[in-house]
């Protein structure tokens, strides 16, 4: 297992987090949210790989099969639909605040300073 | 006792999931009848599991996946006092903020109730689960429902932001804890705490670190620790009343618990040889919270966000009781989160009347207008009194716990924090009790000056002139009850039981995977002198009575050697606080980066 996965998955993070630092727009920002999160999928995935397994269904398989890890899949799969929520209730909020205030970009709201 | 278990968690997600099916066709009455009863249910329960737990942690394991050849198969929830403890007190909350918005929201549909409901349901089960996925699984149930609540008044364009900051930062915070989950998984192959703990033993190398920095810091996010506190003030500013009072009286708490679950049934045996390393940065982390949570509190004129700020010392104070690493630091944390948990939602239930009655909770534009409710502005004085850590209140004893374990462990001075955060916090609430509720002082000072109004949408129609009782009693009954639980006898030899079960990983890991019971480690019963704690606290509160009779004297200069550096700081702290959220994820950042990098740092050099 290579180390390359685990760079990936840091690259992904930091990266995600720059642009929700940077952003200046509440759309922009919920989706670097979805980048930081997929850092959280491939590291996930890189901890249940194995090399030369295969796919963790074991009917007809012989015994000492190596195989991937399905837990961290299972993981990962519920991962998706908490964050699914989130980035969901995230945009939603983005639509009102451009109802309410008529911009997207944290800039320019200023009510909650001090 | 066993198919008890799972309904603390299952009847408000039941509940929750018929009024979202009938939205729309029921009656508000009908739906405000269901959550109460399905809230009182979950409280009961919890509070039974709660006594019956007193002896050993109860294991219930679904599906009937119980344990093989001391591998976990299933998901667990692992029941102690503490945890139960905690669910207990979250259902007795979410009851007084149901019984609060009676008078709420008249045209809301039974959305709220349905969001209240999971709330309740996430926080149960956050206590009480002994699986670290799981853990994750309803910490973000939490958050979703939380984020949601928090914008629920949705033509408020501040609301929405606040909302928004507290969505994008907590969810970052939840992000690290599923790395630190992911990372022990992948060091140790399993997800149940008392396995993964087990498994782990004492070895400590960078994996460990590395997870427990990103568990430790995802979770304090939610507790709002600094540097990540900046989300709490504006999402309790802009949340509905009720909200408030479960976000600052046990949801913000809840973070802190669960870095001492992890710490004590996973970390406790790696970091056996490195306690002083990380006891020390969280001493120091607590401290800094305290003290900035205080002044930034002194600084608002926004009731809701001036609690908030409160919060965020006392939520200091509780991580102060935590970094001593001890079970009698634990007891006192437990006891000091029921206290404050009960002041503080006393205090926004009063926040939430005056916005009721007056349609705004700026105290400049409140000064003087509510002398008529001399009941309200008793309950708020009182609760403030709590604030301060005055006997007989829960927060003295659990202060004066705190003090005592802090004594044993040498660091004594964190008496000083107590001080501090306790007068000035106090104080703030003082100095809002004289202005509002008898017009004393200036209508303006340069000393909350700087805090910008806040544009509040009103919660309620048809305010009347008098204060409907539903609103005024849960807030007086949630006074009187942190009264009693400050003056329960053996209250603190209680909880230091349940604080040595959850501190003992070895039994409980043999509780969990083994079945089997170990001896009690109860403890002695020991008798701790009082007078130091009763100084303190009662200099806290006539300092604090000090601060805000100062603040409001017309004759005391506002121009002196005290009075001008301590605005200029004030200052100072408040540019930080830009509600930008861009800026909050940045020292969110700095905050992780610096805390792994300084403890990694300690463990290195500093050896027992």
């Amino acid at each position: 297992m290579s180390i390359f996965p685990y760079l990936v998955a840091a690259w992904l993070f930091i990266i995600g987090l720059y642009g929700v630092i940077s952003s200046r727009n509440f759309v922009h920002i919920s989706m670097c949210l979805a980048v930081v999160q997929s850092s959280t999928y491939v590291l996930l995935l890189a901890i249940g790989y194995k090399t030369g397994g295969v796919p963790p269904i074991f009917a007809g398989a012989q015994v000492g099969t190596p195989a991937v890890d399905p837990i961290v899949q299972a993981l990962m799969l519920t991962d998706i639909v908490v964050e699914a929520t989130v980035v969901a209730l995230l945009l939603a909020l983005a639509v009102q605040i451009q109802k309410a205030a008529g911009t997207v970009d944290p800039d320019k709201l200023l009510e909650l300073q001090g | 006792m066993q198919s008890l278990v799972p309904l603390p968690v299952a009847i408000p997600l039941g509940v929750a999931a018929i009024l979202a099916a009938l939205n729309g066709h029921l009656p508000r009455r009908i739906a405000d009848a269901a959550s109460i009863l399905a809230t009182i249910a979950a409280g009961v329960i919890t509070f039974d599991l709660m006594l019956l737990s007193r002896h050993a942690p109860i294991i219930y394991w679904f599906g009937g996946w119980t344990v093989r050849a001391g591998m976990a198969i299933g998901i667990s929830f692992a029941i102690d006092p503490i945890g139960a403890g905690l669910a207990t007190f979250a259902c007795v909350l979410v009851l007084a903020a149901f019984v609060f918005s009676l008078h709420y929201f008249d045209s809301i549909g039974t959305m709220y109730h349905v969001l209240m409901l999971g709330f309740l349901a996430a926080m149960c089960g956050f206590c009480l689960t002994g699986d670290l996925f799981n853990l994750f699984v309803f910490f973000e149930l939490m958050s979703a429902a939380a984020f949601a609540l928090c914008g629920y008044k949705n033509e408020e364009e501040s609301a929405q932001q606040g909302a928004l900051n507290f969505a994008v930062t907590n969810t970052i915070g939840a992000f690290m804890v599923l790395i630190g989950i992911a990372l022990l998984y992948s060091r140790t192959g399993a997800l149940n705490m008392a396995q993964v703990g087990r498994a782990l033993s004492n070895q400590m190398d960078a994996t460990v670190i590395v997870a427990f920095v990103m568990l430790m810091c995802g979770f304090y996010v939610k507790a709002a620790a600094v540097p990540f506190h900046f989300w709490l003030a504006d999402a309790h500013a802009v949340a509905p009343t009720p909200v408030c009072i479960l976000f600052s009286g046990v949801m913000v708490e809840l973070g802190v618990y669960a870095v001492a679950r992890v710490y004590w049934a996973i970390m406790d045996g790696p970091f056996a040889a490195h306690r002083p390393a990380l006891g020390g940065l969280l001493l120091t982390v607590g401290t800094i919270t305290a003290v900035i949570g205080a002044i930034m509190c002194f600084g608002q004129r926004h009731i809701k966000r001036l609690l908030a700020f409160s919060t965020i010392s006392h939520v200091g104070l509780l991580i102060i009781a935590f970094a001593l690493l001890t079970p009698d630091g634990l007891a006192g944390g437990a006891i000091y989160t029921l206290g404050h948990g009960m002041v503080k939602a006393a205090l926004f239930i009063v926040a939430g009347i005056l916005l009721h009655r007056f349609g705004t909770v700026d105290e400049y534009q409140l000064h003087g207008r509510a002398r008529r409710h001399r009941a309200t502005a008793i309950v708020f004085f009182v609760a403030g009194l709590g604030l301060s850590g005055m006997p007989p209140f829960a927060t003295f004893l659990g202060e004066h716990t705190i003090e005592h374990a802090a004594e044993i462990a040498h660091h004594s001075w964190v008496s000083i924090v107590f001080f501090f955060a306790g007068a000035v916090t106090a104080a703030a609430v003082f100095r809002v009790t004289a202005r509002v509720f008898f017009g004393w002082g200036p209508k303006h000072d340069e000393f909350s000056g700087g805090g910008k109004h806040i544009s509040e949408q009103r919660e309620t129609h048809d305010a009347g002139h008098n204060i409907p009782a539903v609103m005024f009693i849960p807030a007086a009954v949630l006074v009187v009850l942190a009264l009693a639980v400050g003056i329960m006898p053996h209250m603190d030899q209680q909880a230091r039981v349940a604080a040595f079960t959850m501190a003992d990983h070895a039994g409980y890991q043999a509780r969990v995977l083994d079945g089997s019971k170990l001896p009690d480690a109860t403890p002695e019963q020991e008798h701790t002198p009082m007078a130091a704690s009763l100084a303190r606290s009662f200099g806290a509160t006539a300092a604090a009575l000090a601060i805000a009779f100062l603040t409001l004297a017309p004759w005391y200069p506002r121009k002196n050697k005290v009075y001008t550096p301590i605005r200029s700081a004030m200052q100072v702290l408040r540019n930080f606080h830009t509600g930008h959220v861009g800026d909050y994820v940045a020292f969110l950042t700095f905050g992780v980066a610096a805390f792994g990098i300084v403890l990694g740092f300690l463990i290195q050099y500093l050896h027992v």
